[in-house]
């Protein structure tokens, strides 16, 4: 396997490769021979960075620019790209829409908020935010004040055209419009308000009779501005608003966050801490997978299956309760461990929990997976295949039905997985009925690393102690870990204060919703339904 | 008059101040007798009756699936109907955070509730903005976009909280005027003539 440092040194001649702090190589290019480095890196045949994790708008004052988190799904080596522009008036970069299928949302998202144009980009429209929002927020520039952008009860202002940027051979770029949709096409709402779009999530739908042609998948019906609110708090502050992106993996979230201004602080944590955390990810993903199996059940017409899958996740919330004191938003992992020590009667609770999934489990599957309405549903319906799982970046079970060994529990372990037995769950077909089995497999993978600890929690102290107030030293820090449905990666940019200079949050639920429009191309509306429902996205998590 | 909901002992409800001041209101109005009693048989079909609409944007909607499933049954109380369509619903719980993007889209949901229609302001977020209250993208509160009948705190709040938040709606509903003047009524209209839409 080749170094990552001298596979760049090779494509990239003249580089300064640095470290960030968590070890991953960072080169910062030129914006003008981006394009090309970035084809290389991607076709590379020993190391094909073909997964890219997430694109970081930056804000530097003196500079706009974007880091770039890539990844391979042959050698699972990562780097990091960086690059700039000085112009602040009309920021320009290229894109990289045409060499990874997901550049196209995370490219618009960086333009929603910093204002930053990427010259090819098919699709240069607003994101998150109105189409007449003033300002960039997440600029350090951005004027907040209310009366500019003010809360307005009319309906927004809405465009049937998308804005493309075109450099012409002398090098000038010009703007064009081009439609979203055919002239000619008829176009279906659904949602936001639609039970089927599991929360405030719009498509927009063109079809040809019953047939899907297009989905233009527009969102920021909840987007509630974290990463900008992260910027005036301090370290310890920020996490409870791990709890409200995806409340189901509310436990992994905050440990991926935890564990980023951990290292970046050089805090050690304790054994006990560790176990305790793994625990209650595992339990979280246990519930979360219930949740998700009542509700894709109830979305194809089998309501019953939801009172069914609610019993154990409401065994597991009593659990979770005893110890943290809520039923949601837990707020319990925090830098140096977790909030309180575990309930006196935990151990016992997580062992009743144990004794009685696997028959849980059996019953979901003799009520529902063998049904023949629901295998004629699922099987073949919304096949995504490997190539497209990689490239739209689509994590988690959804992208492991897909047969992409993504979980981040086995390629980047964090905490006490690499010491821990379990097996990733890998199918091949990526269809929805593909993607339902593997959760309701995980399930039983979770209950097994739940074997594994529950009686083996060490004694020790739950928190170490940390300074009351966490001032992080200068530099940046990338953490992955694998939420309940998919990888969730945190990366923060620290000035030398106790507040975070720059805090992303890339969830793995933005590319889930993104390649809805992929998926069901050509297939039926009714598909629509079982499609959204088995990727399991969820909405607040993608607007943030 | 002790107004109680669903067998529920009066001294259980802390705000019976609020009920009295209305029985009161009530009262001092008077009513004819048949007027009266027509009241009463309408007042109790719909506060027994409320079929909410189903709108969750975050995290309080998860502890609605909890609130219908078979722990906390609201079925028992009558309110397991929930409906898709605003055209079919008595009432709407907003759980979640309203943020600038969904206050139209909202707005209108509310507008298309048929009469009588009540909105119950389910945790923080919908209260006050939560939270996201210092957010650039945030509604601070919804009861600048609809009128509130009931504010049920927390974040989220139990499913519990919100079981005495409807039955709470439940009581309002039993001391309704139907005929003639009608308390919560013309409050509606005076909100809806400062807060209009174009």
């Amino acid at each position: 396997m080749a170094n990552i440092q001298e596979k760049l040194a090779q494509i990239i001649p003249g580089a300064t490769i640095e470290d960030d702090g968590t070890g991953i190589p960072q080169v910062t290019v030129d914006d003008k021979d981006w394009h090309d480095l970035a084809r290389k890196l991607h076709d590379d045949p020993e190391c094909p960075m073909d997964y890219l994790v997430t694109i970081v708008g930056m804000d530097w004052v003196e500079s706009l620019g974007a880091i770039y988190y890539l990844a391979s799904s042959k050698t699972l080596q990562r780097c990091s790209v960086r690059i700039q522009t000085t112009d602040r008036e009309k920021p320009m970069l290229h894109s990289v829409a045409d060499i990874w299928r997901i550049a196209e949302i995370y490219e618009r998202e960086v333009y929603d908020l910093f204002g930053i144009v990427f010259i090819g980009n098919p699709d240069m429209r607003r994101l998150f935010l109105n189409i007449d929002w003033v300002g960039y927020p997440l600029r350090k520039d951005y004027n907040d004040d209310p009366a500019l952008n003010p809360v307005s009860t009319e309906n927004e202002r809405q465009s049937d055209f998308t804005n493309v940027y075109v450099e012409k051979e002398d090098g000038t770029v010009e703007k064009t419009e081009r439609r979203v949709f055919e002239a000619d096409d008829f176009v279906v709402n659904i949602g936001p308000q639609h039970p089927a779009t599991h929360g405030v999530l719009r498509f927009r739908t063109a079809v040809d009779g019953e047939m899907i042609k297009k989905i233009d998948v527009y969102m920021g019906y909840i987007h509630r501005g974290v990463e900008k609110l992260c910027e005036s708090l301090q370290y310890p502050q920020t996490l409870h608003f791990m709890d409200r992106l995806d409340y189901f993996s509310a436990h992994n979230y905050h440990h991926g966050l935890c564990i980023a201004i951990e290292k970046a602080a050089g805090i050690e944590i304790s054994r006990r801490a560790q176990v305790i955390r793994v625990m209650m990810d595992e339990l979280s993903r246990i519930a979360s997978h219930c949740l998700f199996i009542g509700t894709y059940c109830m979305d194809l017409g089998a309501t019953t299956m939801l009172f069914y899958t609610l019993r154990v996740r409401e065994q597991i919330l009593d659990i979770m309760e005893k110890t943290c004191g809520a039923r949601m938003t837990f707020n319990y992992d925090c830098i140096g461990g977790v909030m309180q020590d575990l309930a006196p009667d935990f151990v016992q609770d997580v062992k009743a929990l144990l004794a009685v999934l696997p028959a849980n489990i059996k019953e979901y599957n003799k009520i529902f997976t063998g049904n023949v309405i629901a295998r004629n549903r699922m099987i073949g319906v919304g096949t995504l295949s490997r190539e497209d799982a990689i490239s739209y970046a689509v994590t988690g079970p959804s992208g492991r039905a897909s047969g992409w060994a993504c979980d981040v529990r086995k390629t980047h372990p964090y905490s006490i997985y690499s010491e821990l037995e379990f097996d990733e769950i890998i199918a091949t077909e990526g269809d929805s009925m593909a993607r339902f089995e593997c959760r309701m497999k995980e399930m039983e993978q979770s209950a097994r690393i739940l074997e594994q600890l529950v009686d083996n929690i060490p004694d020790g102290e739950y928190c170490v102690k940390v300074p009351k107030v966490l001032k992080l030293p200068k530099g940046s820090w990338f953490q992955m870990v694998e939420g309940c449905r998919g990888v969730f990666g945190v990366y923060i940019e620290s000035d030398g204060t106790a507040k975070p200079y720059r805090l992303k949050i890339a969830p793995p639920c933005l590319p889930l919703a993104t390649v809805v429009d992929h998926i069901t191309r050509g297939a039926k509306i009714a598909d629509l339904i079982t499609i959204g429902g088995s990727l399991d996205y969820i909405v607040p998590d993608m607007d943030r | 008059m002790e107004v109680t909901c669903k067998g529920v002992p009066y001294e259980a409800f802390k705000d019976n101040e609020y009920i009295e001041k209305l029985v009161n209101e009530l009262r001092e109005s008077g009513t004819n007798v048949i007027v009266g009693t027509f009241d009463k048989l309408i007042n109790w079909g719909r506060s027994n009756s409320l079929w909410p609409l189903t709108f969750a944007t975050s995290c309080c909607g998860i502890e609605f699936v909890s609130l219908g499933a078979a722990r906390f049954d609201m079925a028992r109380f009558g309110w397991e109907v929930a409906r898709a369509s605003p055209r079919q619903a008595d009432f709407m719980m907003v759980a979640g955070t309203i943020v600038n993007r969904m206050v139209p889209v909202f707005r209108r949901l509310y507008d298309q509730l048929a009469e009588p229609k009540y909105v119950i302001a389910c945790g923080s977020c919908a209260i006050s903005g939560g939270p996201f209250r210092n957010s650039y993208h945030v509604a601070k509160g919804i009861e600048d976009i609809v009128p509130v009948d009931v504010f049920v705190p927390g974040c989220p709040p139990r499913p519990e909280a919100m079981i005495y938040g409807i039955m709470q709606l439940s009581r309002k509903i039993k001391v309704e005027k139907f005929f003639g003047g009608v308390n919560r009524q013309e409050k509606q209209r005076e909100f809806l003539e400062s807060h209009p839409v174009e």
